[in-house]
């Protein structure tokens, strides 16, 4: 990393630091969770940003691989496994201290994953989704390109709207919190409120700082550090308890939309605008306008504003912005 | 198997598959002659039906669908000429994004106009119970329809374009833009006439469908993905193959209730495209050849 890029990583942590100040001073602590969640997608929209700015490629399924760790870390760490203790998965497990026993929904007793556990269990399976279907849908370009997107993203809505085990269209509620060391714990309660706004753009921060250093590595290695932002983001953003889990395909598009408006090539400006956008959304300031307002985004960039957006020199202009130098000749 | 069973899936199978192709066919006449894949060509047949519906509460069934059809033509006309007809050679990811962004817009709209209710049209003949029953295979008499129309539609577009000095303009376009331009033809109004002919198809198959599948302000997406798989499984650009293609899909996916919950159907067509776009991207019928020199 040359001096600059740790120059800009740390305004951003400062600025961080400085939004969580400015609410401590003005008694809008309130504001926290909608940062907190924002900081959450915002690590699905620096993945993004790469994916379509560095190696131009669209993808508008993109929440589907949010969706998929999301919702095999809440059912995991749900699943009563209770009345299969006996079997022989769930007492490998347990002797591995693997399971937690904790106070279900009814002041019962049930026996699930414990959290880290099912993290790294919907990380792993994210990623090999991700290698499966990356493989043959990054050879398709253009038109096919966006359809077979859209049509994955569209099958992992299916699959859980049709499944009453993933909650179908309610979602998995009572994800108990995750536990990263004692007393530090991602959940939904108000009084880890602080704690939770640092974990998420301490992610974030961590995820673009490894995006700003494996940039430099060649288009192989860029790619699989894209692939894993986004398992990163579908397994970390889903651990707050208090958020019930909806199939959030149909907000691929506005991801796509952040990274439009903030400059596809452009990581930073992709970052606050999806800070910015995504803040007001979940404060309702859209109120029922809230995919009206991406839509009229999406068209207006793309017809006023698409120089910058979508140039054949993109993938070099995007090493010259990380690297600070002058675009090399030719493509590499 | 139950052989009744059996012809009852075949029957709906080909119902749905009818319509597909009919969606398919609004993708390809503006594929052949703009290069584009409208991504919002789903939401034509969702306002066809909606608006239809609505029209309904006023005037008699046919007039409603008629209204509904040239209201729809004139939206797809509107949206051509707002958002597409002033561009200058758009790249096509370009075109993606900004008609993913109408069909976001477009069904917005609708939501705030109707709101999320599932909304059908009557049965054109008969009720839901009444059937013209072959042996122990009923077919209700709005499948009759469905199929007519979709033939009816087919069989209009092929003497369009065979026949008509527009419908023989557009396929100029189609083949050479340039070389029609340089024998007097209007290329941009030809493109505005593709959307509008594809608006008015996308929005008839809404009308003859919702009966059957009922319809609200999201149904686009999900017929615009099978549309869209049923037009490269027929090979991109060919409407007749496009009809072969929307059958074998339809049947496909009927039967596919057989081993899979009934909530997974769109699960397998969407699993289709995939293959499809995996392994043989020019189609079944497509030359793979040729295929490869398009821009796709």
């Amino acid at each position: 990393m040359s001096g600059h890029k740790y120059l800009q990583t740390v305004l951003f942590a400062a600025s961080v630091i400085a939004i969580q100040l400015a609410t401590f001073f003005t008694g809008t602590g309130h504001y926290l969770t909608q940062l907190t969640m924002s900081g959450y997608y915002s690590l699905v929209i620096i993945g993004l940003c790469l994916l379509i700015g560095y190696a131009g490629q669209i993808s508008i399924g993109h929440a589907g691989f949010f969706a998929i760790g999301g919702y095999t870390t809440a059912f995991l760490t749900t699943y009563d496994l209770s009345s299969v203790k006996a079997g022989a998965v769930a007492g490998l497990l347990s002797k591995t201290g693997m399971l937690v026993t904790r106070e279900d929904l009814y002041g019962g007793q049930a026996l699930s994953l414990h959290p880290w556990a099912a993290c790294l269990f919907a990380i792993a399976i994210t990623v090999v989704i991700a290698y499966l279907i990356g493989g043959p849908v990054l050879k398709l370009k253009g038109h096919y390109l966006a359809m077979a997107t859209l049509g994955f993203g569209t099958i992992v809505y299916k699959i859980v709207l049709g499944s009453e085990k993933f909650g179908a269209a309610d979602g998995i509620s009572d994800v108990p919190g995750f536990l990263l060391l004692p007393g530090l714990e991602v959940s939904g309660k108000p009084s880890m409120r602080v704690m939770n706004y640092y974990i998420s753009w301490g992610l974030v921060i961590a995820g673009v700082m490894l995006l700003l250093n494996l940039v430099h590595s060649r288009v192989g290695r860029a790619l699989r550090a894209i692939h894993g932002a986004e398992d990163a983001a579908g397994a970390m953003g889903i651990d707050t308890a208090k958020f019930k889990l909806k199939a959030s395909i149909i907000k691929s598009v506005r991801y796509v939309a952040i990274v439009a408006i903030g400059g596809m090539a452009n990581l930073w400006g992709s970052l606050i605008m999806g800070f910015i956008l995504n803040f007001l959304s979940l404060r309702g300031y859209f109120g029922t306008y809230d995919d009206a307002v991406f839509g009229a985004i999406l068209i207006a960039i793309m017809l006023f504003a698409p120089e910058g957006l979508l140039r054949r020199e993109l993938f070099k202009d995007v090493r010259a912005f990380f690297s600070g130098k002058k675009p090399r000749e030719g493509r590499q | 198997m139950n052989i009744d069973f059996f012809f009852q899936y075949l029957v709906a199978g080909i119902t749905y598959g009818t319509i597909y192709a009919i969606v398919a066919i609004g993708f390809n006449i503006i594929y052949n002659t703009t290069g584009i894949i409208n991504f919002a060509q789903g939401e034509f047949v969702m306002l066809g039906g909606m608006i239809s519906v609505a029209l309904h509460a006023f005037v008699p069934l046919p007039a409603a669908i008629l209204a509904a059809v040239i209201l729809t033509m004139m939206i797809g006309a509107i949206i051509e000429i707002l958002f597409i007809r002033w561009l200058a050679n758009p790249s096509v990811l370009r075109m993606i994004i900004i008609t993913i962004g109408i069909s976001i817009l477009v069904r917005e709209t609708a939501l705030h106009i109707w709101g999320a209710g599932v909304r059908a049209l009557p049965y054109f003949t008969g009720s839901e119970v009444s059937a013209i029953s072959v042996g122990d295979v009923h077919v209700s008499p709005q499948v009759l329809w469905v199929i007519g129309i979709s033939a009816v539609t087919v069989t209009g577009l092929n003497l369009f374009f065979g026949r008509t000095l527009p419908g023989r303009q557009m396929r100029a376009c189609a083949s050479n833009r340039n070389a029609a331009r340089l024998c007097g033809i209007n290329a941009k109004n030809m493109v505005t006439l593709s959307f509008v002919l594809s608006a008015g198809i996308g929005a008839l198959a809404g009308c003859v469908v919702s009966p059957i599948t009922y319809i609200q302000y999201d149904s686009g997406t999900p017929l615009a993905i099978k549309g869209f798989t049923v037009a490269i499984l027929g090979g991109l650009g060919n409407s007749m193959a496009a009809v072969a293609a929307g059958l074998i899909l339809g049947v496909l996916e009927s039967f596919s209730i057989w081993i899979m919950p009934t909530a997974y159907k769109d699960v397998i067509s969407i699993s289709i495209l995939l293959l499809i776009l995996f392994v043989r991207p020019s189609g079944l019928f497509g030359n793979k050849e040729a295929a490869g020199l398009k821009e796709f």
